[in-house]
């Protein structure tokens, strides 16, 4: 019988622990299948942070560290400064990322570390069950927003590709969505650009990936997508933040 | 025998640098020697203190908060310091910045205009070298003989065509007679 | 023996670190302890080494878990309040067994408390920088030779036993000028098999983590952990003991207050005082059994100490409060004089009790 899906090598067999209808599983996936078209399985560190995905040691198949929360961006440096050769990746959610570790995005941005962040932006504390994150909408519900976030008294979400997009240091933002075939094709693209600037020494690349959290979020796993796409997406537009060398491509 | 000496002054006298001779020259003597700074804000164009240690045996506490010999060259060092003297301990004032006398009978204080004698010889910035020669010439904290080598290690590399100033300058304070 | 130079104890211990084939420093300037980072920003380059000015502490500390991770020897140094800041990393390190070396040039506190020299930070240091059970190794060095020797022998404890080594300095001992001998022999390398340095599709994947949701297998973890803790209690105990042949009383005191402390023995042995010093050159693990012997031999003890009495815990402990133990502080930057040891020291000769 003839082979026509296979799990990515950079994959272990470890069974995903995430929600249904959660995107960590799609977002896992693209980030193995290239590392495993880059060949690249044998010399990347990945760097896990805290939130849902913080286990990702268990899925991915290669060196992992478990960074403190917020902290993944400052691990990658050390990794990478010790060892060059290596590839190293973060991947982190929005409050590790946004919030508790916007000093460690910021700057290793500005240095122009040679790292890539994968992003997941799903708008929710998910792992702590829901709380209101940097990136929760303009009168989205949390649990620590039940009456809707107010931007009167909690201000406003940060848009960190836009952010960035100001960070001389950075090489390469773009946001994508995992909503469907389409917006995941076009996900792997950039995932795939910005691991493959890494090889080629061209600095710090970061990839927004827009997602759901179907059980914070209060919505079936389509709703949750159909929610995406009405209030994400036009909240969080797709597209390319900053490429400094799109015009070498 | 140990020597306790405190050098006191402005920021930008080379109160720390001429500690650090002295120091370094003890150490090519095989003494055994200390210099610790006074630091923080207060360096920032405000006092600056050094305690320098001399001795035959291994020092212990690396703070002089009694010397045996004082230099100072600014008048609230003096205010500061005067009391903190040992009895019987030697006290170095440069009186072109100081226009007061020691006020104790019971130590032994030597005057030079170390400042004025600096911009007179056209050694402008070496008054603390001057002293230091003073200093040398009436406490023999350490010999005369062997500044160069000294001067050698604790004047940076890239300025080492400075030597021959300082030298002049120690020299200058040693053979002063007040 | 190489020819001895005349160096800040900073920038002995930053040359030191080079010297044990750290090539890795990363952290953030903080008052009195800057000359250390300006050091490296010098040297590294020329060692084909990293310096790195960090966002913050806790970025920096989280960089040396990188470096560490990947099986680099690193360093970060800081002072008091710096230190905290790191706390969450130095706490990561001990979970996740990497080796590193960590400086604190110790400030006044509590707060943002003073620039100047002191020693309260003795029991962040040996107690609880952070949370969890773990231990650094906390080396206190009285000089600036010791300030490289230990900075040499802290890197090879760190990778020896995969754990922090801090050394816990103070003001004085950062700035201070002493000859110094940098002959410090050879480095001994350790395998690091379990550095992240790439699968190179040979070998399983190696995790570096603290993270053990099952609490059987985290007590299980803490209990290995503390097994390598004793052995270090066991093996790597270092301290000076300072005319103590025929002391009847023991000042207990390290790094700057024992310099003071061996000013004020030498006074009050010549006024006839049979006083001598236990001087713990390993904070953690503290000269416990070598403190209790000395308990069944002197009338008391006097603990000489830059804070408000903290070192006089462990002394103590110990002592298993067999004997009386004074204090004899000073805090917030100040300094005793020997004058005020040596009044201490006729206070417990005339039998003061604590």
């Amino acid at each position: 019988m003839a082979v026509v899906f296979e799990k990515p090598k950079a994959l272990t067999d470890k069974v995903f622990h995430y929600c249904p209808g959660c995107t960590h599983g799609i977002i896992h996936r693209l980030v193995a299948e290239v590392i495993d078209e880059l060949g690249i399985q044998g010399k990347t560190v990945g760097i896990a942070s805290v939130g849902c995905s913080v286990m990702a040691y268990d899925y991915f198949d290669i060196d992992m560290v478990q960074a403190a929360h917020g902290r993944a961006p400052a691990v990658a440096t050390g990794v990478k400064r010790a060892n060059p050769e290596n590839i190293v990746f973060t991947y982190q959610g929005d409050g590790d990322l946004a919030a508790i570790g916007t000093a460690e995005t910021v700057h290793s941005a500005a240095r122009g570390e040679n790292i890539t962040v994968i992003f997941v932006n799903n708008a929710i504390y998910g792992m702590t069950g829901g709380q209101m994150a940097p990136t929760s909408l303009p009168g989205q519900i949390t649990q620590t927003s039940p009456y809707g976030r107010d931007t009167s008294k909690v201000g406003f979400p940060l848009k960190v590709c836009e952010l960035l997009s100001n960070v001389d240091g950075a090489a390469y933002l773009e946001r994508v969505a995992v909503n469907n075939v389409k917006n995941v094709k076009a996900a792997k693209k950039a995932i795939k650009k910005a691991f493959t600037y890494q090889t080629e020494g061209k600095g710090f690349s970061l990839i927004e990936v827009v997602s759901t959290c179907p059980t914070n979020w209060g919505l079936a796993p389509q709703k949750a997508l159909d929610w995406l796409e009405e209030n994400m997406i036009p909240y969080y537009p797709l597209g390319v933040y900053k490429d400094k060398y799109a015009q070498e491509d | 025998m140990t020597k306790n000496m405190l050098i006191a002054g402005f920021g930008g006298q080379g109160i720390l640098f001429s500690g650090k001779f002295l120091a370094y020259e003890g150490l090519l003597e095989d003494k055994s020697v200390s210099w610790l700074p006074s630091y923080g804000p207060e360096m920032r164009g405000g006092t600056a203190n050094c305690s320098v240690i001399i001795s035959d045996i291994p020092v212990g506490s690396p703070i002089v908060s009694n010397p045996d010999i004082l230099m100072v060259m600014n008048m609230p060092s003096l205010d500061k310091y005067e009391n903190a003297a040992v009895k019987g301990g030697q006290i170095f004032i440069d009186s072109a910045l100081i226009d007061r006398k020691v006020t104790r009978e019971d130590v032994e204080a030597y005057y030079i205009p170390a400042t004025k004698l600096a911009s007179d010889e056209g050694l402008t910035g070496l008054a603390n070298m001057i002293m230091i020669g003073f200093v040398i010439k009436h406490t023999g904290i350490i010999p005369i003989e062997n500044i160069e080598r000294a001067l050698a290690k604790v004047v940076p590399a890239s300025k080492q065509h400075l030597i021959e100033s300082n030298k002049k300058a120690i020299m200058l304070g040693y053979g002063y007679e007040g | 023996m190489s020819e001895k130079v005349l160096m800040k104890g900073n920038e002995a211990l930053a040359e030191a670190a080079i010297m044990a084939g750290c090539r890795h420093y990363l952290g953030y300037p903080i008052t009195p302890q800057t000359e250390i980072a300006a050091y490296m920003a010098k040297r590294m380059p020329k060692v084909d080494g990293t310096f790195l000015q960090a966002e913050s502490e806790i970025a920096a500390i989280n960089m040396v878990i990188g470096v560490a991770a990947a099986g680099k020897r690193a360093m970060t140094s800081s002072s008091s309040p710096g230190i905290s800041l790191k706390g969450e990393g130095l706490s990561y390190l001990a979970g996740c067994d990497l080796p590193a070396f960590v400086v604190n040039v110790q400030r006044g506190g509590p707060g943002l408390g003073g620039i100047q020299p002191s020693q309260s930070d003795y029991f962040q240091a040996t107690r609880g920088t952070s949370h969890g059970d773990y231990h650094m190794l906390v080396l206190a060095p009285d000089s600036v030779q010791e300030m490289v020797s230990m900075t040499f022998k802290g890197f090879d404890l760190a990778d020896k036993y995969r754990m922090t080594v801090m050394l816990l300095a103070d003001g004085t001992m950062g700035q201070m000028m002493e000859p110094v001998s940098l002959d410090m022999g050879e480095v001994t390398q350790y395998e690091k098999p379990w550095a992240v340095t790439g699968t190179k599709c040979e070998r399983k994947q190696n995790i570096v983590n603290s993270l053990f949701l099952k609490p059987e297998e985290l007590e299980r973890k803490n209990f290995e952990r503390y097994e390598k803790y004793k052995a270090v209690e066991e093996n790597e105990v270092m301290y000076e003991e300072y005319m103590m042949e025929d002391a009847e009383i023991c000042i207990v005191a390290f790094g700057i207050a024992a310099r003071i402390s061996k000013n004020a023995i030498d006074m009050a042995r010549a006024k006839g005082i049979k006083v001598g010093m236990l001087r713990p050159i390993t904070l953690w693990p503290f000269p416990k059994k070598e403190l209790r012997a000395v308990a069944d031999k002197v009338k008391s003890f006097v603990s000489v100490e830059l804070s408000m009495g903290q070192l006089i815990e462990d002394v103590r402990l110990a002592t298993e409060c067999t004997k009386p133990v004074l204090l004899c502080n000073r805090t917030g930057g100040m300094i005793m004089t020997p004058e005020e040891v040596l009044a201490k020291i006729e206070e417990a000769n005339e039998g003061g009790k604590n």
